[in-house]
């Protein structure tokens, strides 16, 4: 474990920094070799293809009607139309974007700020630490969608109010693991050899604290990423995401589930597909976290 | 916040020493949080931008309905007086009363809604809590065996789909489109109980099912792990009790204490899960009903259901915890 701590000040910054970086690293290597993280892998990167490059193999607008509502696949539709006679393929193929940029927008705003208020709190020593983790605790005590209807219902359903709800009960999980990672770094030495030549307190937690606790930090992100994708894609099935006509695969699901006996397509692809991205993001999770395990227990020179 | 400061000052008092003084600190922390969570319910009406009435009503409101809805509201007088206001009602039964149910009190609105739900909440619990800890215990029997992995894979998938993605395949499945065993929604007539119409509780229930029991596998799992490499399994086979005995009597129940918390978590998240369970099915409970007073713009109802589930969630994690502490003789004594 000492090999990945000692960065004292008298040693010159080109040495140090290979050194810290390391661990992130040999964590990626080490959860690259797990079967599970390189299927997490693959699924996550058929899904995000689909969703980025998708709009461009669409072969109808996705608000364009093109036949009958709940028409089976045809030549034209491949498979087939939804609820008001849009092709369902096209708006699949258009609806990845929004689930996938807004719960990443989420989770960025969820971990910057759940990493800030975690490091603070842990570095604090004095009442800021209990005041602001009760704090927290107070947010830990709705169940998440409660938290964000009750933002929906004051403010009415906006996409950035989701964005930014999601990432606000997506902050106290993240502040607790990074509190509880960093309570005992923020007591090592080169932490108070920085206190003694007089670092700003900022300096010290990004530039001494935050680079130990980054594996840490990297575990929690894929597992707050799968949280999410869940949220933001549930709250759009809820009707209270992207509106019609835009194509969501979250709203796509609401929208054609009624005709579910007559054509099943409509819903079937989008629950896939939000199915087997969140079980990817969740597997590469899991890799990362055994790795991680791994690690801690058998030190860090491989 | 200060009162959080204050009251952990006052906490350590030794009055609060011993196992019952943990009881009654733990209670009177969970009644915090709770207070906490009603002031959080309460921001909530008054971030509405300009005035709340017309937020609410909406441009074509008559001025007699907005007037209406400031007396009710109590708009007009110091936020703070108007939180205690409210909060009085609340803690008197008074819900307040629905804004778009023709004025109903919220209390006769979301009555048979609250015991439909707990009859959905009680069915999940207990068929997702025996089936878990077997799930668990028999995993960490055979660590590392082909049962094992597959339910480590399983366990893993499950836990990361969405509640409605769970939720809408299992109407693929069962309901719609590949079989047509179960009803796809759960229509129950009103005034009826879900208890005469127990097929429409099993996808709803099925659905909770397994958005709950990964979680509780797991820990049962890393526990019982724990457990079978003890001394005194170790003691209670080289005395040459069958196995069978070794793990379901005495490995198991001891294993069982560390997994509480995680069961009471789960429990309390089935509170939140029931909202979109409840919303796929169509089930007539308080989880349905939060989404069409949100849909609704109806803020009595959404408080008073926002806050119900929070005190369902608060009260089980205190639950969890006395439960820990009573059942590990460990941390039992080091309260003393």
């Amino acid at each position: 474990m000492s090999g990945s701590v000692a960065a004292p000040t008298a040693v010159p910054a080109g040495a140090a920094r290979p050194r810290r970086q390391r661990p992130v690293v040999l964590l990626l290597r080490r959860a690259g070799r797990l079967g599970r993280t390189r299927v997490g892998l693959v699924l996550v990167l058929v899904l995000v293809g689909t969703a980025i490059f998708g709009p461009f193999f669409a072969p109808h607008a996705p608000s364009e009607f093109v036949s009958l509502p709940y028409a089976h696949p045809s030549s034209a539709t491949l498979l087939g139309t939804d609820h008001i006679g849009g092709d369902v393929l096209s708006r699949f193929l258009w609806g990845g974007r929004s689930v996938l940029g807004l719960s990443v927008a989420a989770t960025a705003i969820g971990l910057v700020l759940g990493a800030a208020i975690g490091l603070v709190a842990a570095y604090s020593r004095s009442i800021l630490d209990d005041v602001l983790m009760r704090g927290m605790d107070v947010v830990l005590a709705f169940p998440s969608i409660v938290l964000a209807l009750v933002a929906v219902a004051t403010v009415g359903p906006k996409i950035w109010l989701l964005v930014l709800v999601v990432g606000l009960t997506t902050a106290p999980r993240v502040a607790r693991v990074t509190r509880g990672a960093s309570v005992e770094i923020v007591e090592r030495d080169f932490v108070q050899a920085a206190e003694a030549i007089g670092e700003s307190r900022f300096k010290i937690l990004v530039g001494e604290v935050l680079p130990n606790i980054t594996s840490t930090l990297l575990v929690e992100a894929s597992l707050r990423l799968t949280y999410s994708i869940g949220l933001i894609a549930g709250l759009s099935f809820l009707g209270f995401g992207l509106q019609p006509p835009d194509a969501d695969w979250g709203l796509m699901i609401n929208e054609n589930r009624q005709g579910l006996t007559i054509q099943p397509w409509g819903v079937v692809l989008p629950v896939l597909a939000i199915a087997l991205l969140t079980i990817g993001t969740s597997l590469i999770g899991d890799g990362l976290s055994r790795a991680a395990a791994g690690i801690d227990r058998g030190g860090i020179e491989e | 916040m200060t009162a959080t400061a204050v009251s952990s000052r006052v906490l350590a008092a030794p009055v609060f020493h011993g196992i019952w003084g943990f009881v009654l600190r733990r209670m009177l922390l969970g009644l915090l949080t709770l207070l906490l969570v009603s002031v959080v319910v309460f921001a909530a009406t008054q971030a509405l931008p300009g005035d709340p009435a017309r937020a609410i009503l909406g441009r074509n409101a008559t001025p007699d309905a907005l007037k209406a809805l400031r007396t009710q509201l109590h708009l007009g007088q110091p936020v703070t007086r108007q939180y205690f206001h409210w909060l009085g009602g609340f803690t008197r039964g008074d819900l307040g009363h629905s804004l778009a149910a023709r004025g109903e009190p919220v209390t006769t609105l979301i009555g048979t809604r609250v015991v439909n739900s707990a009859f959905l909440m009680l069915f999940a619990a207990l068929v997702s809590i025996p089936l878990s800890i077997i799930l668990g215990a028999v995993s960490a029997r055979r660590r590392d065996g082909p049962f094992d992995h597959a339910t480590s894979v399983l366990m893993l998938a499950l836990a990361a789909l969405p509640e409605f993605v769970v939720a809408i395949a299992l109407v693929v499945l069962f309901g719609t489109t590949v079989f047509h065993w179960l009803p796809a929604v759960s229509l129950i007539p009103p005034g009826e109980s879900p208890l005469s119409h127990l097929s429409v509780l099993v996808l709803p229930t099925t659905a909770l099912v397994l958005a709950v029991t990964p979680y509780i596998a797991r820990i049962m799992r890393a526990s019982m792990v724990e457990v079978l490499e003890s001394d005194f399994v170790e003691m209670a086979r080289l005395k040459g009790m069958p196995e069978q005995k070794v793990v379901w009597r005495h490995a198991v129940p001891n294993a069982i204490a560390p997994a509480i918390q995680v069961i009471a978590l789960n429990l309390a998240y089935l509170a939140g899960g029931i909202v979109v369970v409840e919303f796929v099915f169509g089930y007539p409970g308080i989880g349905a009903g939060f989404v069409d007073a949100v849909a609704n713009r109806d803020l009595p109802v959404v408080q008073a259901l926002a806050i119900l589930i929070a005190a369902v969630y608060v009260v089980l994690n205190v639950c969890a915890d006395v439960a820990t502490i009573l059942v590990s003789p460990r941390l039992r004594t080091s309260l003393k």
